[in-house]
């Protein structure tokens, strides 16, 4: 198995500082010593005052016109998500309808950004979004647990990359990680991104199991420098999913990243996330700490599925000065 | 409305709908979200509380008091003079009797309902504490106004249980207490002083600062409205000669004063020998010290925190930061970056977190300091940011790579302006931290656990916080080292200097 990063320039923004992200462990294989100092060169996390700064981020006033604005912007963010063992191609056919047609009654709703759906439902998903800019992206790497042998894992994503998927999204090892195999776990990930290609890698981290926000922060290092594209919080099949607290220690990282290496990696907290209100908090604490070149739906997405009604309903009542009934909203 | 759609997305750049304009980068706009003024009342004209109503001042003077975010005049209020102190002292012993009298289950029924009526107001009491001395609404909502009545409910809790908060003690109180208060946190201050003194039993004369006396005077209303006996509380406004008469008043008791060292040593000189108690809350320089194991990000919001909270206007601040050399570059970028994001302005903006310095004499103590800081050569750092026209104000500012002989690190600047200098082992940064006259506060930064200990054993200061910085809380007492004063307030300890026999 190919224990290199990949250093395909075509890649769409991993390409940045990739050569430097792998010289961040050596230039050669990485090794348990060189992983060993590049963990420890982390900075810890305080629990307390991360929870200060997102409480006192809560505070942050975004009304009117900006909050209009910022709405549609949180639309065109979504990762909309259906990921069930019951998911049909019937089901997987009513997503892509919602999103190319996100509120049938306003064209200029902006469309989310991807349909995350497993590997089997990637050609009904293509097929159903066919010219559309909207991506699709397949959950593998033996989704959620992970628990399957590295070859398994590949496979699962070959096989959703030949069947046109534009995004993967990979679990990392969780037993690997907290057993402390870290090279294991960054190695996994490396050959992930060269079994993806030119797809788009994002990587779930599962902060619900890695427990505490210093392993958080050191996953979210050690796969930044594994080339993942984008970090990911959660399946969303294990609570604690997404949280505004561990979000932030996940941008604290891509900013300590940038630092190191220029490399611009994406983010994506997922599962949980319901209410405008919410997303808006998410997006004034993405401002505030990365700054506004994240703002936009190349750096961030929110995997959700029922944000997006409860984001329309706001729209709509921004617009028309009223609510309508749910009933007025699909549910798909 | 399928095809309008699908046209409409066709002319748009490909790729997930780019929602920012003109393919430009979408700025995040917070909306000016202005706290409305008008839930507050100003009368054109306050006078003096005296024995349980507004007196006029037997002086008949008057001066004003303006918003320092506007430099507009709010409205006038009384200018107390040595008649007015006799007065209100007078009334402050004659309430003394009934209330010094009361079962302190009784006292503490009062407390109970100032602190709840205080929360019920809270809004009102948040909106003029900013009006009148410029700091951030949010901080006068989210943390002056609800620790002030976390006071009044903690030495509520106490008044019935004095003779067990010091056994064999007879708990007697003094009688009247004549204090003092500063404009940084007039609310606070006021709660700080008044709480333990009326569950203790005693009365009180108050002399709030000149520039921010509207809410001890929102506040006399309001122990009026929860039925306090007359006397018991009195609030007589003025200047430095008001104060002085008060603290020379041979009728009041014990004096307790907040303000600056330099008044503070006046005050001790001036009751020296007389037997009256006195306690002392006074400036500061804290350090705050970083180590290389801390949680940087982290720490980085509690240094920010520790200087900016409240423009700087605060006794405790962490002015002096004392960066581990190690770690001292990639902390210093990273408090760089985040002055730049901190938003100074109009102090009634829900969004603000830099208000308006208190006053024009304020301001020019800070220009003066750091006008010495640039004249010294020390290098400094102010983020670029537009400052309103009107009032007072001051860019925050950081001094890199200070000596330790610079005014700027040695003086206490009183505003949002830090000093950053660095160390290499624990012991010279203790020996740095405790190289001051002051001694209020102190910060520690450290991943380790038995180093927290090891320095706050060493470190001489009244406080000393632990990845993290102005916390305060009514159960836990506050008080200084050295210059910084004497005598503690706040927790069981703040009960002791408005009891007899206890010095």
């Amino acid at each position: 198995m190919a224990m290199t990063t990949s250093t395909d320039t075509n890649l769409p923004r991993s390409s940045v500082g990739s050569a430097t992200r792998h010289n961040l462990l050596g230039t050669g294989a990485v090794t348990k010593q060189s992983m060993a100092a590049f963990l420890g060169a982390v900075p810890p996390v305080d629990q307390v005052g991360i929870a200060e700064r997102v409480a006192s981020l809560a505070t942050r006033s975004v009304k009117r016109e900006a909050k209009a604005k910022t709405l549609r912007l949180a639309v065109s963010m979504i990762d909309l998500t259906t990921l069930e063992g019951m998911d049909t191609p019937g089901k997987v056919r009513q997503l892509a309808a919602k999103a190319l047609r996100p509120d049938p009654s306003d064209p200029t709703i902006p469309l989310p950004a991807a349909l995350c759906v497993y590997p089997a439902m990637v050609p009904t998903a293509l097929a159903a979004l066919e010219g559309s800019p909207v991506k699709v992206a397949a959950v593998s790497t033996y989704f959620p647990s992970g628990q399957a042998p590295l070859e398994v894992k590949l496979a699962d994503v070959r096989a959703a990359v030949e069947m046109g998927a534009d995004e993967i999204d990979m679990v990392i090892d969780r037993g690997a990680f907290l057993s402390g195999r870290y090279v294991e776990v960054f190695d996994q990930i490396v050959a992930v991104k060269e079994a993806s290609g030119h797809c788009h890698l994002k990587v779930i981290l599962e902060t619900g199991e890695l427990a505490t926000f210093d392993n958080v922060r050191r996953a979210s290092m050690l796969a930044m420098a594994a080339g993942a594209d984008f970090i990911k919080t959660s399946t969303g099949k294990v609570q604690p999913a997404a949280t505004r607290e561990v979000t932030l220690v996940m941008f604290e990282a891509i900013r300590d990243f940038h630092d190191l290496t220029g490399a611009v990696i994406g983010m994506k907290p997922a599962g949980g996330i319901r209410t405008s209100k919410d997303a808006i908090r998410y997006l004034v604490l993405l401002s505030e700490t990365l700054g506004p070149r994240w703002l936009t739906p190349d750096l961030f997405r929110f995997g959700a599925s029922s944000l997006l009604n409860d984001l329309l309903m706001q729209i709509g009542w921004l617009r028309d000065g009223r609510y309508q009934s749910p009933n007025y909203y699909t549910n798909d | 409305m399928t095809d309008s759609a699908m046209t409409d997305k066709a002319d748009t750049p490909p790729g997930p709908v780019a929602a920012a304009d003109d393919g430009g980068l979408f700025e995040l706009e917070y909306v000016t979200s202005t706290e409305a003024t008008d839930i507050v009342g100003i009368a054109d004209r306050y006078e003096l509380f005296i024995g349980g109503g507004f007196r006029k001042p037997a002086s008949k003077e008057y001066f004003e008091t303006i918003n320092p975010a506007t430099e507009e005049v709010l409205t006038s209020v009384a200018a107390g003079s040595s008649r007015d102190i006799d007065r209100a002292v007078g009334a402050a012993r004659d309430g003394f009797e009934t209330w010094s009298a009361l079962p302190g289950s009784e006292r503490a029924k009062y407390l109970f309902r100032i602190a709840r009526l205080l929360q019920e107001r809270g809004r009102e009491f948040a909106l003029l504490e900013t009006l009148d001395g410029g700091k951030p609404i949010r901080e006068a909502r989210d943390f002056d106004v609800p620790t002030a009545a976390a006071h009044f409910f903690y030495y509520a809790g106490w008044a019935d249980k004095l003779e067990y908060a010091f056994p064999g003690l007879d708990p007697k109180p003094l009688g009247v207490a004549g204090q003092i208060i500063p404009w940084n946190f007039p609310l606070l201050m006021l709660a700080w002083k008044i709480a333990p003194a009326l569950a203790t039993g005693n009365t009180i004369v108050l002399k709030p600062a000149e520039t921010t006396p509207l809410t001890a005077l929102l506040f006399a209303e309001l122990a009026a409205e929860a039925g306090l006996p007359d006397g018991v509380l009195n609030v007589v406004t003025g200047d430095g000669a008001t104060g002085a008469a008060l603290v020379d008043h041979q009728g009041v008791d014990k004096v307790a004063f907040t303000g600056s060292t330099e008044v503070g040593k006046a005050i001790q000189s001036s009751l020296a020998g007389t037997g009256r108690h006195l306690t002392l809350e006074l400036g500061g320089k804290a350090p705050h010290i970083v180590f290389d194991d801390a949680a940087l990000d982290q720490a980085v919001e509690g240094v920010v925190n520790g200087i900016f909270f409240n423009q700087g206007h605060v006794c405790c601040a962490g002015s002096r930061l004392l960066i581990q050399e190690s770690v001292s570059e990639v902390f210093v970028d990273k408090l760089k970056r985040r002055l730049s994001t901190l938003r100074v302005g109009d102090p009634l903006d829900k969004n603000t977190d830099v208000g308006a310095i208190n006053s024009r004499a304020q301001l020019d103590r800070i220009t003066e300091l750091v006008e010495a800081g640039r004249s010294e050569g020390t290098e400094i750092f102010q983020p670029a940011c537009a400052l309103p026209d009107r009032g007072f104000w001051f860019t925050p500012t950081l001094f890199l790579d200070v000596a330790q002989s610079s005014r700027i690190a040695r003086e206490e600047i009183f505003g949002p302006v830090l000093s950053i200098s660095t160390f290499r082992t624990p012991a010279e940064a203790v020996e740095k931290a405790n190289n001051t006259p002051y001694g209020l506060s102190a910060g520690v930064w450290t991943n380790k656990g038995s180093r927290i200990l090891w320095m706050a054993d060493r470190l001489k200061a009244g406080v000393v916080w632990a990845n993290t910085f102005n916390k305060f809380d009514p159960a836990s007492p506050f008080g200084g080292y050295q210059e910084s004063g004497f005598g503690r307030e706040g927790g069981r300890h703040g009960l002791l200097p408005y009891l007899q026999g206890t010095h």
